[in-house]
């Protein structure tokens, strides 16, 4: 993980005081506050300490991003303080240690704030005791269904259970029987006989997404999480009570049953349904994408993303997907397309050659783009998207990557202000050649009466559209899950991600034959892979002057904007 | 000899004493409030003042006054925690939520004197600058509700409730919340998440200390009906004097709920320690003794959840000899002074000073099936070991009492009432519903033992049995 990305959102740790305390007989400084869930300064807790110390205590209920409410009592720990004598002096032992006096009862670590000199104790016998009692409670009710959970693999109630748990258990009962497959709302179901009741789901839904939908009924072992009647449980990011749900109590409409997690290939990458660029892992099989799940970073998502975004990828495996490189409707080599455009590019009357880019198009791209531009004299835009944006994390910008069309110089700081000149300039017959990328220009005020005007229309796509059934040469792109390259978002952070998926047929990477297009026209060279390309960009950008792919870390880092 | 001491309860049973304002005010009422209301600031030594409230809190602290809700934690100490410089407002909530099974005394006081509760804690209020009060009542006593919204009308019209009361400048509103008849709205962070329209699950502490955290996040006290109704006679009295009452570190007087198997179940008020429980049990003024030609079994000392005592059961407790060392006397179960030293010296509690008394004519594992199915559906769930816990223990129970029981049945319960107490819970419910548990069987394991024998015995002999006569037995079915 980057370090730049890492730190730029904490406050400065000199401002700290730190404070000594000891987990499992390790001393360990720790700062005495740290940011709690809403990003507050509160005085650390014994969780804290431990994962600072790197000494796992397993947990259901905390989550660090989510009020502390501890409920599950997973986390319980035995502590010792120093001891104090009747004139409130730390009493010392013979060898002028402090004398530490171990608490008679347990506290749970995920709410309970560290002192100096405290010591921690996660290992003895009455810890382990404690974790099995909480594990057997856990499991007396729950279905035990594992063989047909989408959770599998991926739970807590399972890794706890092989970790810390019993393997017999004791109960001889009947078990308590609760709603099962209940229709939470559009996107999720709920198994109230899994739920082990941490209540993540309910407070995520309402201090996060500020919803207040989720509630438990009932009363005791009876309790269940149900929505109002009447009410569905909809909102934009009900999904993400899926991922912190630590059993399979809440699951995916959209993934449940589909695919068993341990065959998921997990590829870090960038949501691009808007310009906030929330991280994501793509989970494919054998160049299938089953699923998104957020990826943790706090500069842009924290650990969450909308719905809307997750469920944005079923486009990439459509079987209409541009397949082959055509030029005028015959299907052709790369090299010979692209032969035969450089050459027509090349011939070119300066001024004659306009280029409409997407700003779905990564930096890299762009920047290629732009020197195509230059040596042409010609003329580009893009296209903006405008939606509607929350207060959480979506952006009224739909193009992810806006701000990179903008600083590579593909477009002004108002997006499509020139698409109206390539109009005209196509209507005066002084534009003879259009390229255009990833843009239905028939909606953008490029009719088809425009286009059938111009002796050469380049246009490089992923989907079929009004501008590519009238292109005269046609160029298979990849979506972004198909590629790598960066984005940089509506803040100005500069991400990059990874191929998880190989992209159909003929489909190839424009970055990858833009970089062949530039040389054959430009004799620039030298960047045949990504990283090397992303570094010649970043010398070659102000903006992004300094950054190397290495060091944009998994996370990204912010440029001035 | 025992005698009943009435501080408390001086009126209420009183021919003709009725709970409107003007049979208050003809015994003295509200006297008290204005007493306090009117007191001077005291110089001390130092040459600084003593306020009139912090006059108060003062003599709160000398009485020695302890919480009559169960814990029996020092009301003074309580007060002295109180977040006075947050510049948030403090609160005063009346629990008003008895619900442990065998308790029956708050009650007497709501219905019989609502105002003696509300100047105790008008002054209560006054002494911890609490401006808006809240008296949170048990769903289930309706009445007892109208009563003292009744109450709180006579005293505002009265002027001893609203702005400016009796002219001091001193302003105090309250109010009367019902719960809906949930056990663990008793429990003070439950009870403050239950009158802020939330679901009563209690809360963690920390950091949620009522006295700093509390009600809307402002510090708040929560006390008891009767502790708040003491607070009025430790001003009358001075603190120092109702220290006298009782035994040291015991003052006052204890209002005890006794139930069961006696000839005179009903509500004695003592003075704290000045009674034994067999006094209590057998003494014609309290309980008259066992029903004719029974024995006693089993006593539960404080309310439902309090551990149980057996007939017969010694205690060594630490007393003082003639020249003031300590020793260690065999108390005998019945012998043992009912105060909260005492009882907590035997391993059990005084908690809410309800006496369950039973005799030999009962089924040990059937009282404790119906205590544990009490807990069970009272569990609020939120935590994991009580919420499951006190199901297990409950469902179990069931099963032994309905002929399907284990000879290990009894290790198996406490096995699992283990689980639950020792701070491993949010909230005190996880001991309330393990003790009963833990005690019953440690204390009457033959009769857990025996009865999951008798049961398995029998099974086996239904399936040792010719298959006609199994037939013979269905067909009789």
């Amino acid at each position: 993980m980057s370090t730049a990305a890492t730190t730029e959102t904490k406050p400065a740790p000199t401002a700290i005081e730190k404070i000594k305390v000891k987990v499992d007989g390790r001393e360990i400084e720790v700062p005495r506050l740290i940011a709690d869930w809403s990003g507050k300064l509160t005085p650390t807790t014994m969780i804290q300490a431990c994962e600072l110390a790197k000494t796992e205590v397993p947990h259901y209920c905390y989550h660090p991003k989510l009020p502390v409410v501890g409920n599950c009592r997973m986390c319980l720990v035995e502590y010792g303080m120093p001891a104090l004598g009747p004139d409130r002096k730390p009493v010392l032992n013979s060898d002028g240690t402090p004398k530490i006096a171990k608490m008679p009862r347990p506290a749970i670590s995920c709410a309970t704030p560290i002192s100096p000199g405290m010591e921690i104790y996660t290992t003895t016998p009455a810890v382990k005791q404690m974790r099995e009692g909480v594990l057997e409670s856990l499991l007396i009710n729950h279905p035990l269904d594992c063989p047909i959970c989408d959770q599998a693999g991926e739970c807590k109630l399972q890794e706890y259970s092989v970790d810390y748990g019993q393997s017999a258990s004791r109960f001889v009962e009947t078990k308590v029987h609760k709603p099962k497959a209940v229709d939470l709302g559009p996107r999720i179901m709920l198994d109230a006989e899994r739920c082990i009741l941490c209540t993540r789901c309910i407070r995520f839904t309402k201090d996060i997404a500020g919803d207040d939908a989720l509630g438990i009924i009932n009363r005791g072992s009876y309790n269940t999480i149900a929505t109002f009647p009447g009410m569905p449980f909809d909102n934009n990011y009900t999904l993400n009570t899926v991922d912190i749900c630590p059993v399979g109590a809440l699951t995916s409409k959209d993934f449940r049953f589909k695919m068993r997690v341990w065959f998921l290939k997990e590829t870090k990458s960038v949501c691009t349904s808007c310009a906030t660029g929330c991280n994501v892992l793509i989970g494919s099989r054998e160049d299938k994408i089953q699923r998104y799940t957020p990826r943790e970073n706090d500069a842009v998502n924290g650990p969450w993303m909308c719905d809307a975004g997750r469920l944005n990828y079923k486009w990439i495996g459509r079987d209409d997907r541009l397949k082959d490189v055509l030029v005028r409707g015959q299907k052709t080599t790369w090299t010979a397309a692209l032969n035969e455009i450089s050459d027509k590019l090349k011939k070119s009357q300066a001024g004659s050659v306009a280029i409409v880019a997407s700003a779905r198009q990564t930096n890299e791209e762009l920047w290629l783009i732009s020197k195509l531009k230059s040596k042409l004299g010609a003329i580009s835009d893009s296209v903006a998207r405008v939606g509607e944006s929350d207060k959480l994390l979506v952006s009224a910008d739909k193009n992810p990557n806006t701000n990179g069309a903008r600083l590579t110089g593909i477009c002004f700081s108002e997006i499509g202000t020139s698409l109206p000149q390539i109009a005209n300039g196509i209507a005066s017959g002084k534009i003879k050649t259009l390229i255009v990328f990833g843009e239905d220009v028939t909606k953008h005020g490029i009719g088809a009466d425009l286009l059938g005007k111009l002796d050469n229309l380049i246009v490089s796509d992923i989907l079929p559209n009004a501008t590519t059934k009238l292109a005269h040469y046609i160029l298979p792109g990849c979506a972004h899950a198909e590629k790598r390259g960066s984005f940089t978002n509506t803040k100005g952070r500069v991400q990059k991600f990874m191929k998880a998926v190989e992209a159909p047929g003929d489909a190839r990477a424009e970055w990858e034959f833009l970089h062949d297009l530039v040389f054959n026209v430009t004799g620039q060279d030298g960047f045949v892979t990504i990283e090397g390309l992303f570094n010649a960009m970043a010398a070659d950008v102000s903006a992004f002057n300094g950054l190397t792919w290495a060091t944009l870390g998994d996370t990204g880092v912010t440029v001035k904007i | 000899m025992a005698q009943e001491y009435k501080l408390i309860l001086k009126y209420a049973d009183e021919p003709g004493y009725t709970p409107d304002i003007e049979c208050y005010l003809r015994h003295g009422g509200y006297d008290v409030l204005k007493k306090a209301l009117a007191l001077q600031p005291r110089d001390l030594p130092d040459g600084k003042k003593l306020s009139g409230p912090e006059q108060i809190r003062e003599d709160v602290k000398i009485s020695g006054l302890r919480g009559r809700g169960g814990a029996g934690f020092s009301c003074g100490l309580k007060w002295s925690f109180v977040d006075r410089k947050s510049g948030k407002p403090i609160y005063l909530i009346c629990n008003a939520d008895e619900s442990e099974p065998g308790t029956f005394k708050d009650r007497q006081i709501m219905y019989k004197d609502p105002h003696q509760l509300i100047e105790g804690m008008a002054i209560s209020c006054f002494a911890n600058d609490v401006h808006l009060a809240y008296i949170y009542i048990r769903g289930e006593m309706v009445d007892g509700a109208k009563i003292l919204n009744r109450a709180l009308k006579e005293a505002r019209a009265k002027g001893f409730l609203g702005k400016n009361i009796l002219g001091s400048g001193y302003d105090l509103e309250m109010h009367v919340h019902r719960g809906a008849g949930a056990y663990i709205c008793g429990e003070e962070t439950g009870l403050i998440e239950s009158l802020e329209g939330k679901r009563p699950y209690p809360r963690i502490k920390p950091p949620y200390f009522p006295a700093v955290l509390g009600l809307w996040m402002c510090p708040t006290i929560v006390n008891n009906v009767e502790t708040l109704c003491n607070i009025k006679h430790i001003v009358a009295m001075g603190g120092a004097e109702f220290a006298k009452l009782g035994t040291p570190n015991n003052t006052g007087t204890r209002i005890v709920s006794l139930s069961g198997h006696v000839k005179r179940p009903g509500y004695y008020e003592i003075e704290t320690g000045k009674a034994t429980i067999g006094e209590l049990i057998s003494d014609p003024k309290f309980g008259g003794g066992l029903r004719d030609g029974r024995k006693l079994k089993a006593v539960i000392p404080g309310g439902s959840s309090a551990k149980v005592f057996k007939a017969g059961e010694k205690f060594k407790l630490k007393k003082k000899d003639a020249e003031g060392k300590e020793i260690l006397v065999e108390t005998d179960m019945l012998d043992l002074p009912y105060d909260f030293d005492s009882l907590a010296a035997a391993g059990s509690m005084s908690g809410s000073s309800a006496i369950i008394v039973m005799d030999d004519s009962t089924d040990i594992v059937e009282a404790l099936a119906n205590i544990s199915e009490f807990y069970a559906h009272e569990s609020c769930g939120q935590c994991t070991p009580c919420r499951e816990g006190s199901l297990w223990m409950s469902k179990t129970l069931h099963r032994l009492t309905h002929g399907e029981g284990r000879a290990q049945d009894a290790d198996y319960l406490v096995k699992i009432a283990d689980n639950i107490p020792g701070g491993r819970t949010i909230c005190a419910f996880g001991e309330a519903c393990s003790w009963p548990v833990q005690s019953f069987v440690a204390k009457f394991k033959d009769e857990f033992v025996a009865k999951g024998a008798a049961d398995e015995a029998r099974r086996a002999k239904e399936v040792a049995a010719p298959v006609e006569q199994q037939a013979l037995a269905a067909a009789h079915h």
